[in-house]
């Protein structure tokens, strides 16, 4: 696994509030170029924290996060942001703007030519599996959960970032959209061959789609390795998800 | 006349006002936007000043208008050779009204912005959003519609509160409003009040509807509403532009006068006398309340009003009560010089003093011919004051202890409506002016001052002594003014006015020809 080689790499990283809660705890882990790594954990087990560290939207309080064997608090945070793809709970959508110039924002702020933008995000919405002419002048309140879905992840792709994080993209999404979702999204990763990294507390979501998990509890790792791992683990937490896992699994087949 | 007569008789002047009202409203509220809308912001990025920001906005929005008026004329604030703050007039209006719009544009920018959803903040920051770009890309156009909301907040007030501007010579409809406050004449108070309602109703209609029509990606389209901001801010430029310029024109007379008939008849007999006999160029700046018009006088906005001996030694030099008529003129002329180099002139002859009232029936049924014969049955009396007669060192304190009254109950109300309430029995004792026309018209009977309480309030025209020196047939002429006005004679101008609905301006030049003063 060392081989690979590193798109992020976290060092004795530990993350505390102003307060003194900590929040994450000396947390070792390598994301490799082109693998999904999957985050998974109950609320509050640091997912959304680690995601954090990367983009710089947080600075460890000790230890160090590298991005491309960079310390992120030497990178300038804009230009580290602009490389990384974000997309969060459907939220994220900014509602004052249409489908396209929602995919356009990254573009816009890198100063391409609004032609190249136009183009750029209807290519995009296509590859998403939505029809550019009906949506790309729609704005988000227009859409149902799922369309709004598949932009977030266009606009993540939009400046072609190198890293793509997801923060529970698909948790507001109902059962059946959520499962094509999830398939539609892992063929994109497979063609696109970018490196992620994917919050998520669904051990379903988190074995369709992950390289590897990496498994949080009370802001400590507790586990990382490939899905099956999880399953062979004796530890707790794991065993509790991996019951998760057999229960959906189960309750899909006729009794 | 019904209000409608009285608009179609007056269109003219009801458009004129209707302007001057929406320069003053519109003007202030963009100025209100322009600094409101940037400290809003400010807020949201250093949270700590908010306390003292908003608790000065919040302090300025208590703060009486007169106050502030008061505060802000005698300042002379200049930027790059334009005065900004101080002396009468729009100026003047503008900023106090901008300080009364500044507080629900302020909080409603910081709630906004604040209210912006967090996990938008961070998609936007995570996208690689400078501070900048987040604040004009994602938080302003989100935070609109509630900005938007404060922005028609605050023109509302500042369309209420724009009336009072005609207070320091502002214009705008508060002028038909206090003429019909002072006339006791509703239809001139509906005059001032129906239209300058109607423009609030209309400012909110309008605001409402760009508010809703603002909501996230409504009708109108960003793009457009940048169009529509560009739009408005170059609108108020020229209007400030043309504001701030406003001032006293150089090279002729301003004649001010205070806020009630008599002082805008006098007013208007010097503004004409000096038009007629001199061929000096008159602006005339009329209805200052309070103590504007001295104030405005100190300030250079004015060259000369009408002010009353005492007056002048108690409510601006601050004197003890004298009651020598002779030695109050004496005193004052020598103070004003020494203080102010202002030059009192020769008195125009009557007296206004405080005339203290009853209803003539009450008169002759119970024999009252002096105050002390009132207080000895007035137990049960309730009594109807003005503010100025509460507050001043002549006022009721020392009245009442004078004389041994102890009302029932005191009535605290603008002296024009006093009178009225003596009529119609809602009172029983006002202090009304010896020369008000209304005594006359309601049959009331003035009480003598038996034990000389009220100190002597002779007429005077008041000048800044630099427009003496500069112009020596102004003095001639006020020197040829003095003494031709007896108590009588004002008491009729004023109820040419007040009773029989005459035109100040008329009424004055009637006097000026029976005077043989005129052309």
């Amino acid at each position: 696994m060392n081989n690979d080689r590193a798109a992020i790499e976290f060092h004795n990283v530990s993350f505390a509030l102003a307060d003194g809660r900590q929040l994450l705890g000396n947390l070792n882990l390598q994301v490799n170029m082109g693998e999904t790594l999957v985050l998974l954990g109950r609320s509050g087990s640091g997912k959304t924290t680690t995601m954090k560290l990367i983009n710089r939207l947080i600075d460890p309080t000790a230890g160090e996060v590298r991005v491309d064997g960079k310390a992120t608090v030497e990178w300038d945070p804009i230009r580290l942001r602009r490389r990384i793809g974000y997309v969060i709970q459907e939220v994220g959508l900014f509602p004052h703007l249409t489908v396209e110039e929602n995919i356009g924002v990254v573009p816009r702020l890198e100063g391409w030519h609004p032609d190249r933008i136009g183009d750029r995000a209807r290519a995009l919405l296509t590859m998403v599996g939505l029809d550019a002419d009906r949506f790309a002048r729609r704005y988000p309140r227009e859409l149902s959960g799922g369309q709004r879905q598949r932009i977030g992840v266009a606009r993540a792709l939009a400046a072609d970032p190198p890293v793509i994080l997801l923060d529970e993209p698909f948790g507001a999404l109902d059962p059946i959209t959520r499962r094509e979702i999830q398939q539609e999204f892992r063929s994109l990763q497979q063609e696109l061959g970018k490196t992620m990294v994917f919050v998520t507390h669904d051990i379903g979501e988190a074995f369709v789609l992950a390289t590897r998990i990496a498994l949080l509890k009370d802001g400590e790792m507790i586990l990382l390795g490939p899905p099956e791992d999880l399953l062979k683990s004796r530890h707790p937490e794991a065993r509790a998800f991996a019951q998760c896992f057999h229960d959906s699994q189960s309750s899909g087949s006729p009794r | 006349m019904t209000l409608l007569d009285f608009f179609s008789r007056n269109s003219g002047e009801l458009i004129a006002l209707t302007f001057e009202h929406l320069f003053l409203v519109v003007v202030s509220t963009g100025i209100a936007i322009l600094i409101g809308v940037p400290l809003g912001i400010l807020l949201t990025r250093k949270p700590a000043l908010s306390k003292p920001i908003l608790g000065f906005a919040n302090i300025m929005q208590t703060v009486p208008s007169l106050a502030l008026f008061g505060f802000l004329i005698p300042l002379n604030v200049y930027l790059f050779h334009v005065k900004i703050l101080g002396g009468i007039g729009a100026r003047t209006a503008i900023v106090a009204l901008v300080l009364y719009a500044l507080l629900p544009i302020i909080r409603n920018t910081f709630t906004g912005i604040s209210n912006v959803d967090p996990a938008i903040r961070d998609a936007g920051r995570g996208m690689g959003m400078t501070d900048r770009q987040l604040l004009f890309q994602v938080e302003l156009p989100l935070a609109l519609g509630v900005i938007i909301a404060g922005v028609r907040v605050a023109t509302v007030i500042c369309v209420g509160t724009a009336t009072i501007a005609a207070a320091i010579d502002a214009g705008g409809l508060g002028r038909y409003i206090f003429r019909g406050l002072r006339a006791n004449d509703n239809v001139l108070i509906l005059a001032g009040a129906v239209p300058a309602a109607l423009i609030a109703i209309a400012a909110d209609l309008l605001l409402g509807y760009v508010e809703r029509a603002i909501q996230f990606g409504g009708a109108i389209q960003w793009r457009s509403k940048r169009l529509l901001w560009a739009g408005a801010a170059s609108l108020l430029m020229i209007f400030g532009i043309v504001g701030f310029f406003m001032g006293k024109p150089a090279g002729r007379i301003a004649v001010g006068s205070k806020d009630f008939t008599e002082q805008v008849i006098l007013g208007e007999i010097l503004a004409q006398a000096i038009e007629g006999k001199t061929g000096l160029q008159v602006v005339r700046r009329f209805d200052l309340g309070g103590n504007l018009a001295h104030d405005a006088l100190v300030a250079g906005e004015l060259d000369l009003y009408v002010e009353y001996t005492g007056t002048a030694l108690l409510a601006i030099l601050k004197s003890q009560p004298l009651t020598d008529p002779q030695e109050v003129y004496r005193r004052v002329k020598r103070e004003y010089a020494d203080r102010f180099k202002l030059e009192w002139t020769e008195p125009l002859g009557f007296n206004n003093t405080f005339a203290i009232l009853v209803r003539g029936e009450d008169a002759k049924k119970l024999g009252l011919k002096t105050i002390t014969n009132a207080s000895r049955v007035s137990a049960q009396w309730r009594a109807g004051f003005g503010q100025d007669f509460m507050s001043r060192a002549d006022g009721y304190p020392g009245f009442a202890r004078t004389y041994g009254f102890h009302f029932q109950e005191i009535r605290e109300m603008d002296l024009s409506l006093t009178y009225r309430a003596l009529a119609e029995k809602q009172v029983d004792l006002i202090a009304g002016n010896s020369t008000d026309g209304l005594i006359s018209r309601y049959g009331l009977v003035q009480l003598e001052d038996d034990r000389h309480y009220f100190p002597p309030y002779a007429a005077v025209p008041v000048a800044r002594q630099g427009t003496l020196q500069k112009y020596p047939e102004l003095r001639a002429l006020l020197q040829q003014l003095g003494g031709t006005l007896t108590v009588d004679e004002m008491r009729k101008l004023n109820y040419a006015v007040d009773g029989e609905k005459r035109q100040p301006r008329e009424v004055a030049r009637e006097f000026l020809q029976r005077k043989g003063i005129h052309g």
